[in-house]
């Protein structure tokens, strides 16, 4: 068995068994596969990606080909448990529209993101006074599918403007583990945020 | 014409005929009292009779999906691109199953068998049959091969819709359907298209209201613009200016009404080949099967209703420039599985060659192809292992 990425491993505490579940951005459907194994989770992934599209059907996860930047007008209201995100946010063309979309067909809505106020980010910019670059963030400002980086202090504005109430948040390192040093200082030393979220 | 099968081909193939003494009541309340279908299969049956895949033909194919009947064939089976040892549907693993419609031309009973009753040809009296006619007529084949339940039923196109037929006629008797370029009905616009074809061939003066072998003509100039017509809704905007633009026959313009564009000459002839292989009154029922389908109309009109009687998982797969059967109604199928909490994957393959894609190598829709069958051979288990 392949053992999860750690932010998978995160969200997958927050979704409750026997569940259904959305995977906007899905990839090559490894956390709807460990769902489904482990927490008799049924879902659909959604992909544009042809590579993780023949590999999520290899993996026997159920893969929709769908652009996130179309909309999910196909999706009912409150029609799914959890919709979950992993790293995409910032890579959608409205980030705010899709977390409403999120939460109007799911009651409740796991994200993931990358922090752009992680220290080294924050430093890259200060000092060479170019946009920044890291593993996490490994593109140049020209060519990023990043289009939309935000910080958690950013995130957490929008929620309160929207009214979305955060049930539980994490951030992780980039290797996407939590450690003690993290949760002192999140916003400046967590690279990865995962929250859980409502409406209600 | 193959001087050497090559090595991903299921070979040399003889056709079988199997007839039915049980009559069988259709859709239309007309009752066939006997018939033959004529098959072919590839691969070969596991012990548990588990790993049968049947194949669905559209409106102009037949049982003849894949291989060669002689060394002298231009051309292999129609769906051979992906039938074959390594290919898509692997008959490695498979036992594969093709046949010709009830209403065919091929050597299943239809317009052009004899009538028992009245020991003359059909003609247009052959019943007009719906996509859940041929269905229950390929239940029947199944029993008698003593396929209790096919791993997989896979068909484009009209193909596409005896697949979902089958996926909530026969639940318990489908493992996995595989649904290709294909619609939960069509438009009025689709349906406008098979009526100016069936009106070509209606007023071809050789027609004779069907009864054409009486007067022993054929009512080629219809069969051919009605296929004329059908070639060019299949093609694509892009695939026509790709493979025609507007290159001219002779270099130059005639001033004349002869054929003088490369795309002209090429739907003449597609017209004229057609023409000569297809018998008009199975082109004229085949039309009608399409536009009758419907199958959520038995079920208040709701597609999500009508599918959650299934119990098979399902793939559906679309293309970009397919305009008969555009992506759009593909996603009204997953939608609808989606809704009723089934079962499914869904790809849109980019092509540019319009309904045709479905039966091309296209290498993306090749892998998701295979990929999914390879899933399907996955589920057979040990014991169900050729």
């Amino acid at each position: 068995m392949t053992v999860l990425r750690d932010d998978l491993a995160i969200i997958q505490q927050w979704v409750k068994p026997d569940s259904q579940v959305l995977d906007l951005g899905c990839g090559e459907g490894s956390l709807l596969s460990y769902l489904k194994r482990h927490k008799n989770v049924r879902g659909y992934g959604l992909e544009i990606n042809p590579e993780k599209i023949t590999a999520c059907i290899a993996n026997g996860v159920n893969v929709i080909e769908q652009d996130l930047d179309k909309g999910l007008s196909n999706f009912e209201d409150n029609s799914i448990d959890t919709v979950i995100m992993t790293q995409a946010l910032q890579a959608v063309q409205r980030p705010d529209l899709l977390l409403d979309e999120m939460l109007r067909i799911g009651d409740e809505a796991i994200v993931t993101f990358p922090n752009f106020g992680y220290w080294r980010t924050r430093f890259y910019l200060l000092l060479k006074g170019r946009m920044p670059m890291s593993e996490t963030l490994p593109y140049n400002w020209y060519d990023t599918p990043n289009i939309h980086m935000c910080t958690f202090r950013d995130f957490e504005m929008l929620c309160r403007e929207k009214g979305i109430r955060i049930l539980n948040k994490t951030v992780v390192d980039d290797q996407h583990k939590e450690h003690w040093t993290i949760r002192l200082w999140p916003s400046m030393l967590g690279e990865i945020a995962v929250y859980h979220i409502t409406r209600k | 014409m193959p001087d050497v099968i090559p090595d991903d081909s299921v070979g040399l193939v003889t056709p079988q005929l199997q007839h039915f003494d049980q009559p069988l009541t259709l859709r239309s309340g007309r009752v066939l009292p006997q018939y033959d279908l004529m098959y072919e299969t590839y691969g070969s049956l596991n012990a548990d009779k588990s790993n049968a895949v049947l194949i669905c033909h559209a409106l102009s194919g037949d049982h003849h999906a894949a291989g060669y009947h002689s060394m002298d064939d231009k051309k292999p089976g129609w769906w051979d691109t992906a039938i074959g040892p390594g290919k898509a549907i692997d008959t490695n693993h498979f036992f594969v199953v093709a046949l010709n419609n009830l209403g065919g031309c091929s050597g299943s009973t239809g317009p052009t068998s004899i009538n028992p009753e009245s020991g003359e040809v059909y003609g247009p009296d052959f019943p007009i049959m719906a996509v859940r006619d041929w269905v229950n007529s390929q239940a029947r084949l199944a029993d008698v091969l003593g396929i209790q339940q096919w791993a997989a039923v896979v068909g484009g196109s009209l193909g596409g819709m005896q697949v979902l037929r089958w996926s909530i006629q026969f639940p318990e008797r489908v493992r996995h359907a595989v649904v290709i370029a294909s619609a939960p009905k069509l438009s009025a616009q689709n349906i406008a298209f098979n009526e100016v074809a069936r009106q070509a061939i209606a007023k071809d003066p050789d027609f004779h209201d069907g009864w054409y072998h009486k007067f022993g003509t054929i009512p080629k100039s219809g069969l051919m613009q009605a296929r004329m017509l059908g070639h060019l809704t299949y093609l694509s905007d892009d695939a026509m200016r790709q493979k025609f633009g507007r290159e001219l026959k002779e270099g130059k313009l005639n001033y004349s009404f002869a054929p003088e564009f490369e795309v002209e000459s090429y739907l003449h002839y597609q017209g004229e080949k057609f023409s000569t292989r297809f018998d008009a009154n199975t082109y004229m029922l085949m039309t009608k099967a399409l536009d009758y389908f419907d199958p959520a109309a038995d079920f208040d009109n709701d597609l999500v209703k009508c599918l959650s009687r299934s119990q098979c998982d399902y793939l559906v797969v679309s293309f970009t420039t397919d305009w008969r059967f555009s992506p759009a109604r593909s996603e009204e199928i997953v939608n609808a599985l989606m809704h009723a909490d089934k079962n499914v994957s869904y790809a849109c393959i980019e092509s540019d060659n319009g309904h045709d894609a479905f039966l091309l190598p296209i290498p993306r829709y090749m892998d998701i192809f295979k990929a999914y069958m390879q899933r399907v051979a996955d589920g057979l288990g040990v014991e169900g292992k050729v």
